[in-house]
């Protein structure tokens, strides 16, 4: 996709300018997070499980090297080629050499997030493949020429009507008008059965690497991965090296803290782990398996003041719990991942230069870390990247002027009292009693949106010391 | 703090506590640092206010300048050290000492800033929590319902919760009326506001969106920096609501006008 990251703000105003999904986002930010919260109260063991897996993880980057190349040896022995990608193009051509390879044409795809990352569908697109997302949310929005606004609910922006009026428009209907949800879905269901069937192809994302085994893990909701995964011949697993953990108990008990944090549910309706190509007994299953493993920026990630974010487990938590999230949508932030986890990973995996206004777009109000499931401190993280922004000069040049001197005479304290005192004193005047400015110089941000309260006659410094001299 | 005031505290035998009032009191509404003051007073502390205090440096931390405000944090450190306690009427001031200082040190300072971390608290978390106020006579409740703001760091850093709303029952009868959405930022964020204005003043409307729904005429809360805001942006869009910090209502002062209302 084209990053629009910059525009940050523009895409903001634009999206908030439109009442009708800024309704439904507000709805969302109310219940997903009653939802989410209802799924932890019901399991007693959640913050244990979240410190337990917090502990699992840091072991497993801490010795990735070691991790990766058992679950290579592990996945190769089960019969699968093990493919390891450097950065986007690379993971993109070697998944368009093995489709072309056994002359693909048509591919069914699951929802991956990777994907959208290295931009795969277009460059197989561009080959002349074609590639159908299947998880309905993917479909929808690969049906509308969008890309996700969520990581876990791609489509979350749009309201049925117009999914309904989109499905008018793209599918052959007849006299079916698709009134209701249902209807929709099952229409979908059809469409996309029939690509199932003659796909050449199956590509998948993965939820988790296993090492000692070398499966990978998957849920969903809808079995589409199983039907990507099963009938057709060639299956291609895409994920990131941060993804593996050691053990399979250690991914289900990941798995304890996804699905909760992500849909509010106990357990997705399907959790699959996938082994490798079909053995002789078996009855079914592809012929031809492959995992390509993507780095793309991760390695320099591990070796940074960043790498706690390599733990995200990719629940969605901290967007749906972001009330700046919640404002703009996911397509403001015009980057592949939004919301809390994304402002810290996109410039990360772009440059800070085109996103330096994703760290910006946080209050620090810890919402999304208290409920992060993989107790990532991002607060932490986007304030280390407001500070390699600072350095880079990249931030305005009036605000870094502006608070370090403010930060400098905050440290004089004599000085400070001194021009606080007069300055307070002619704002006060300067009010007429009205108690607030409608207008004020070098507030404009402030005052653009809202008045701007004005002080009381004099400091409380200044009072204190009166009355304190006074009373003697 | 000088030597003088800290061991005048001892000698009195009741706990020192030091009243780091913060910026936005001190220059934009003295009112709560008096309030602060006395309810300090009234629970039983030799309460000083150490001339040097200044800003706690959040402007710039923030934003990225760690560097900037190293400077200003050894001062208030060393500035707080004699005092038993250390007490600020602002979440978001008490977690910037208590969670953020002793991060911008090693060794000796990393040391002083975790000792005055450990003995500094939020206004209403130290009047329920520590050193519990008094409640001799009821105070005139406010006139109308009284809804209370949550600030995010007096959350989530100093768990400041259920103290602010006991102490308004137990003082002046006040049943704070609950908003739908406790722990959702109102858009102020400190420098936020004025770099992503439209965004913050969409918060900003939802938080009092909620206030309103709820029927309450004042709304509370332990941080200016909030009020302020939510008062500014009120104001702006013609909306009727009070707000007032929980210090002034906990010392019955229905004198001031509240933040933003005309002298």
């Amino acid at each position: 996709m084209e990053q629009t990251s910059r525009n940050f703000l523009g895409n903001a105003h634009t999206a908030l300018g439109d009442e009708a999904r800024a309704e439904r986002r507000d709805l969302l930010a109310l219940f997903q997070p009653i939802m989410r919260q209802s799924a932890v109260d019901d399991f007693a063991a959640h913050e244990a499980t979240r410190a337990h897996v917090k502990k699992v993880r840091q072991h497993t980057l801490d010795n990735l090297a070691y991790y990766l190349a058992r679950y290579e040896e592990q996945a190769t022995h089960n019969g699968n080629h093990v493919h390891f990608a450097r950065d986007a193009a690379q993971m993109n051509s070697i998944v368009l050499d093995i489709c072309q390879r056994h002359d693909a044409q048509r591919i069914a795809k699951g929802k991956s997030m990777v994907t959208e990352e290295t931009g795969l569908n277009e460059h197989l697109a561009r080959a002349g493949l074609d590639v159908r997302e299947t998880d309905l949310g993917e479909y929808i929005v690969q049906q509308a020429g969008e890309t996700p606004s969520h990581i876990v609910g791609p489509a979350l922006h749009k309201s049925a009507d117009e999914i309904r009026e989109l499905f008018l428009e793209k599918h052959d209907l007849g006299e079916r008008d698709l009134l209701e949800t249902s209807d929709m879905v099952a229409e979908a269901r059809q469409v996309l059965r029939e690509h199932f069937l003659t796909a050449d192809v199956g590509i998948i994302g993965a939820n988790a690497l296993i090492a000692e085994n070398g499966y990978s893990m998957l849920v969903t909701n809808e079995g589409n991965g199983d039907l990507c995964a099963n009938l057709p011949s060639v299956l291609i697993v895409c994920a990131t090296i941060d993804r593996i953990l050691p053990r399979a108990e250690d991914a289900t008990a990941m798995l304890r803290l996804l699905v909760r944090s992500a849909t509010g549910q106990p357990q997705t309706c399907y959790t699959s782990f996938y082994s490798g190509p079909r053995r002789a007994p078996d009855p079914d299953g592809p012929l031809e398996t492959h995992i390509v493993l993507l780095d793309n920026e991760r390695s320099d990630i591990l070796d940074s003041g960043y790498r706690e974010i390599l733990a995200c487990i990719r629940c969605g938590a901290c967007l749906t719990h972001c009330p700046i999230y919640a404002g703009v949508g996911g397509h403001a932030y015009g980057s592949v991942y939004s919301g809390p986890m994304g402002s810290v990973l996109t410039p990360l995996l772009t440059s800070l230069e085109e996103s330096a206004a994703l760290p910006n777009a946080c209050t620090s109000c810890g919402r999304c870390a208290e409920i992060c499931p993989a107790d990532i401190p991002l607060p932490d993280l986007l304030r280390d990247l407001r500070s390699e922004e600072r350095e880079q000069r990249l931030s305005p040049l009036r605000w870094r002027f502006g608070l370090k001197m403010h930060a400098w005479l905050a440290a004089q304290p004599a000085l400070y009292r001194l021009l606080t005192g007069l300055g307070i004193r002619a704002l006060h005047r300067l009010a007429r009693g009205r108690g607030r400015f409608r207008r004020l110089p070098l507030a404009g941000g402030w005052s653009s949106q809202r008045d701007f309260p004005a002080p009381q006659q004099k400091t409380f410094m200044q009072l204190y010391r009166e009355r304190d001299r006074h009373d003697g | 703090m000088s030597e003088r005031s800290a061991a005048q505290g001892k000698a009195s035998g009741r706990p020192l506590v030091a009243l780091f009032a913060t910026c936005l009191v001190d220059l934009f509404r003295p009112s709560v640092g008096f309030a602060s003051l006395t309810l300090l007073q009234r629970a039983g502390c030799e309460v000083v206010v150490p001339p040097e205090q200044t800003c706690c440096g959040q402007p710039a931390y923030n934003n990225g300048d760690r560097a900037a405000i190293i400077a200003l944090a050894k001062q208030t450190i060393a500035m707080l050290e004699p005092a038993d306690y250390v007490v600020i009427p602002s979440g978001s001031c008490a977690g910037m000492l208590s969670e953020h200082y002793p991060r911008l040190f090693d060794g000796e300072w990393h040391d002083r800033a975790l000792a005055v971390a450990s003995k500094t608290f939020e206004l209403t978390s130290f009047l329920r929590d520590i050193a519990p106020l008094p409640t001799p006579e009821k105070l005139h409740p406010p006139s109308g319902k009284v809804a209370y703001h949550d600030s995010c760091a007096g959350l989530r850093e100093m768990q400041v919760r259920e103290q602010p709303r006991a102490l308004l029952k137990s003082t002046c009868g006040v049943e704070v009326v609950e908003l739908q959405q406790r722990d959702v930022c109102c858009g102020f964020g400190g420098t936020f506001c004025a770099k992503m204005p439209e965004i913050s003043a969409k918060m900003a409307d939802d938080k009092l969106k909620d206030a309103a729904s709820t029927g309450a005429t004042i709304l509370t809360g332990g941080d200016l920096g909030c009020l302020m805001s939510l008062a500014g942006r009120a104001q702006r869009t013609g909306q009727n609501l009070e707000m007032r910090h929980v210090a002034e209502l906990l010392v019955g002062d229905q004198d001031t006008p509240p933040v933003g209302g005309a002298d």
